[in-house]
């Protein structure tokens, strides 16, 4: 098969268009230059009305709304899972990873929980408080100037409260807490635990004139079609061409690897375009990896030439190693207090409009490391599984659970947002034995080799997880509820979920001052070329107990300010 | 007959132009029918998403006996009242025969409980359970429709698990049809302000918002207006 290659050469190659590559293409073409984006999956529109899924009903889905084709259910705004057909990945050790992959123009952020929560000072050195890990080459003061500028540019929610490792930010004002977030107030204050409005990036202000104001639909998790919360597309990508940018992009097309010449530069990328399956050569002086940590990761290691014969930017063997995902757990309680609710319209915005970030010090604990609380509940839209078990709660009154009949009508009316749940999410501790690699065994329907995971958790992360387990209990018992299921055992991990399912996976190509140890310097440039940036979550050193998309987003934009300006000195030519 | 299926696919993945071509090569009637098969899921699917709908469709699972027994179950789990339909008037029966396909390890606790049934129906009155009369399709619902809270549900008798898979389907398809959402009184899914519970709510659950953290929200006859922060991030506008 000849590979076709294209004489047009690009100023940058953007492989991938979700929080980073969407953060570069923007950052790049407004500063002129001619760039090219990249991406696995198709062009993607949350205004489309042929892609379309804010304000549908349950009944227009066959299936209303369940989870067999998309993951999070037929309305979710992700192309992709944790399994693509043709596209496998596999596991080493007998260990478990579960990869989630979104392949459109926006990728996971079209989907995303919009949870945008800045790394404080602590969390960028975090050895320096414990011993472990490693600490990043950079501090929250060289981050701080690119979150305030994403803070006001992107929009994000929240309120400024002074706390040392939950900076202060330029936030837009939060939405009032719904009636079981009051709950959830009252009783994490008499647990000890403090709550704060949530941090999210939706717009409950106007920021600008192409952007619409939130509407309150709760739906952000199937994309906003008036581009009021953060998706890649919407808010970076369409502005960047708006604004008269050089931006080609490539939908539907996988990269296979990263093409280097007889010096062992970049001079591009290969990829194959899935609609004709052949592949083809891209030119550009610079290329910009985004595809997410882990995609980034399989492409160095599979542009391999005989100046990086281990693949690109692995002289140092870190390349896919120090993966590591967000810990987490959960739990549901029963609140007899939320019983036999009045009815009004409370969707607010998609998810929670309070959170408890950490609160306590690791001195007194036996896990290092935090973990905040994300709070849900409500009387949101009925969806598959409404209904299900409709009266199982009179078991908590010594009724008779089951039956049939019109008392069934009454029962769920009885219960409706009458629960409330938690989900803890915490930092593991990054390890350099946990990581992906290629599978030497197995291509995927492109013939690109695919990535064999390794990953295990240390009772480090159990540990935090049994915490979560307990705190839970308390603040549920505190809201006079009643916890639902049984207390997850040390055979359970203590409900800790595997791998991969929280879907924060950093690490892969962390940064660092060090070339023997690490992927890339401390402006994500590769060590061992310098026309080659990883701009998604692979250089993330530690993951904190945040969410990664904020930092991704801050990170690519210092990152993509560099880039220009070493292109405008001609030290990357 | 030419394959639906495949002309449909052909369709779908041929784009505007495509379609528009492949149109010409096929009977009026044939090009209706796909247009109206096409026209039932206009809710963001992809090619390959409603490709997959259209053969859960073709396909069918249940057989007339089984969904004319469905049916009679709906309307018992959930019957009609004086304000709505049952079960049964909102689709649910539909909706089962669907998800068997769709979610292939419910086929043989549905297929294996509506056998149970008309066993212990013939046994005990000599009839199928669907034409039994409904006096004693209750004697027989009332003896599996109650479950041990206390037990795994996979623990159970057959014939539990079996009704209380019908019995949360059969709930779940009313209350996600427009039916059962307007039974429910569900308010949302349309753009709107939100400003907070109303006070007869919070004082019906005994809660209160506080002054100090109100004077953090929104104010929401401002959200029109671009914010603009001082150096310290303090939202002036």
């Amino acid at each position: 098969m000849q590979i076709k290659e294209s004489a047009q050469v690009y100023d940058v190659i953007i492989v991938g268009s979700g929080a980073g590559g969407g953060m570069a293409t923007k950052i790049l073409a407004d500063a002129g230059l001619n760039v090219a984006v990249v991406e696995a999956g198709p062009y993607f529109d949350p205004k489309d009305p042929d892609q379309m899924t804010q304000l549908k009903w349950p009944w227009e889905s066959p299936r209303r709304g369940a989870n067999t084709v998309r993951d999070f259910g037929d309305f979710d705004m992700a192309y992709g899972g944790w399994n693509i057909e043709g596209q496998p990945y596999t596991h080493k050790d007998g260990t478990k990873f579960d990869w989630f992959r979104s392949q459109m123009l926006g990728g996971r952020t079209n989907h995303w929980g919009r949870i945008s929560l800045r790394f404080g000072p602590k969390d960028f050195k975090h050895k320096d408080v414990d011993g472990l890990g490693d600490n990043w080459p950079i501090g929250y003061e060289d981050v701080k100037p690119y979150y305030d500028k994403l803070d006001k540019e992107i929009g994000v929610f929240g309120t400024n409260e002074g706390l040392p490792n939950d900076p202060d930010g330029f936030f837009l004002p939060p939405p009032k807490p719904r009636l079981h977030e009051l709950f959830y107030i009252k009783g994490a204050r008499k647990t000890g635990v403090p709550v704060y409005p949530s941090r999210m990036s939706m717009l409950t202000k106007k920021i600008n004139k192409d952007r619409g104001v939130c509407f309150y639909c709760g739906q952000c998790a199937r994309a906003c079609s008036v581009y009021a919360d953060f998706s890649s597309g919407s808010c970076l990508i369409f502005p960047a061409q708006k604004n008269g940018g050089q931006v080609d992009l490539y939908v539907n097309c996988m990269v296979r690897e990263v093409n280097t010449n007889e010096e062992g530069r970049a001079t591009g990328v290969s990829y194959i375009n899935k609609e004709d399956r052949k592949e083809y050569a891209l030119n550009a002086k610079v290329v910009v990896l985004a595809a997410s940590a882990c995609s980034s990761a399989r492409i160095l290691l599979n542009s391999k030439s005989k100046q990086h014969a281990n693949g690109l930017g692995n002289s140092s063997n870190m390349v896919g190693k120090y993966l590591h995902d967000s810990t987490g757990a959960s739990r549901a309680g029963f609140i007899p207090g939320l019983m036999n609710r009045k009815l009004y319209n409370e969707d607010g915005v998609g998810g929670m409009h309070v959170y408890s970030p950490w609160w306590l010090d690791n001195k007194d604990l036996d896990f290092p490391r935090g973990y905040h609380i994300e709070i849900w509940g409500g009387i949101g839209m009925p969806n598959y599984g409404f209904g299900f078990n409709p009266n199982d709660f009179n078991k908590f009154f010594g009724l008779p659970t089951g039956g049939y009949g019109n008392g069934l009508r009454a029962d769920v009316k009885k219960y409706y947002g009458s629960v409330l749940g938690f989900g803890g999410r915490g930092e593991a501790i990054a390890r350099e034995d946990n990581y992906c690699e290629i599978d030497p065994t197995t291509v995927d329907e492109f013939g690109i080799p695919v990535l064999r995971f390794r990953y295990k958790w240390s009772d480090y992360e159990r540990k935090q997880a049994r915490h979560m387990q307990s705190t839970f209990e308390e603040l549920i018992h505190n809201m006079g509820g009643e916890v639902l299921g049984d207390s997850p055992g040390p055979n359970q991990d203590y409900g800790l979920m595997a791998p991969g399912r929280i879907i924060h996976e950093v690490g892969t190509t962390r940064m660092g001052d060090d070339p023997s140890r690490s992927v890339v310097n401390k402006y994500q440039q590769l060590h061992d070329s310098d026309n080659v940036f990883i701009m998604d979550a692979g250089p993330f050193v530690s993951q904190a107990d945040k969410n990664c998309t904020w930092t991704i987003m801050a990170l690519a934009w210092r990152a993509s300010e560099y880039l220009v300006d070493q292109l405008k000195q001609q030290n990357i030519t | 007959m030419m394959d639906r299926r495949k002309s449909i696919k052909s369709l779908v993945l041929g784009g505007v132009a495509g379609g528009l071509a492949l149109h010409g090569c096929k009977t009026q009637i044939e090009a209706e029918q796909e247009d109206k098969v096409l026209a039932t899921y206009k809710y963001g699917r992809t090619a390959e998403e409603t490709e997959l709908i259209q053969e859960l469709e073709e396909d069918q699972f249940l057989n007339e006996h089984e969904m004319e027994t469905i049916s009679v179950l709906c309307a018992l789990i959930l019957p009609a009242n004086e304000s709505f339909g049952s079960a049964t008037d909102a689709g649910a029966p539909d909706f089962i025969e669907f998800m068997m396909k769709d979610y292939p390890p419910f086929q043989v606790t549905m297929r294996g409980g509506l056998m149970w049934l008309d066993h212990k129906s013939n046994t005990e009155y000599g009839t199928e359970f669907k034409v039994t009369a409904e006096a004693q399709q209750k004697e027989i619902l009332d003896a599996i429709a109650f479950y041990d809270p206390k037990v795994p549900m996979d623990e159970q008798a057959l014939e539990i698990q079996f009704f209380s898979l019908i019995r949360n389907l059969t709930l779940t398809g009313y209350y996600t049809s427009k039916m059962g959402i307007e039974d429910l009184g569900y308010k949302g899914n349309m753009p709107n302000v939100w400003d907070g519970v109303p006070q007869e709510v919070l004082d019906q659950h005994g809660v209160a918002y506080e002054e100090e953290w109100l004077a953090k929200c929104v104010d929401q006859s401002e959200r029109g207006v671009i914010a603009e922060w001082d150096e310290n991030g303090n939202l002036l506008t």
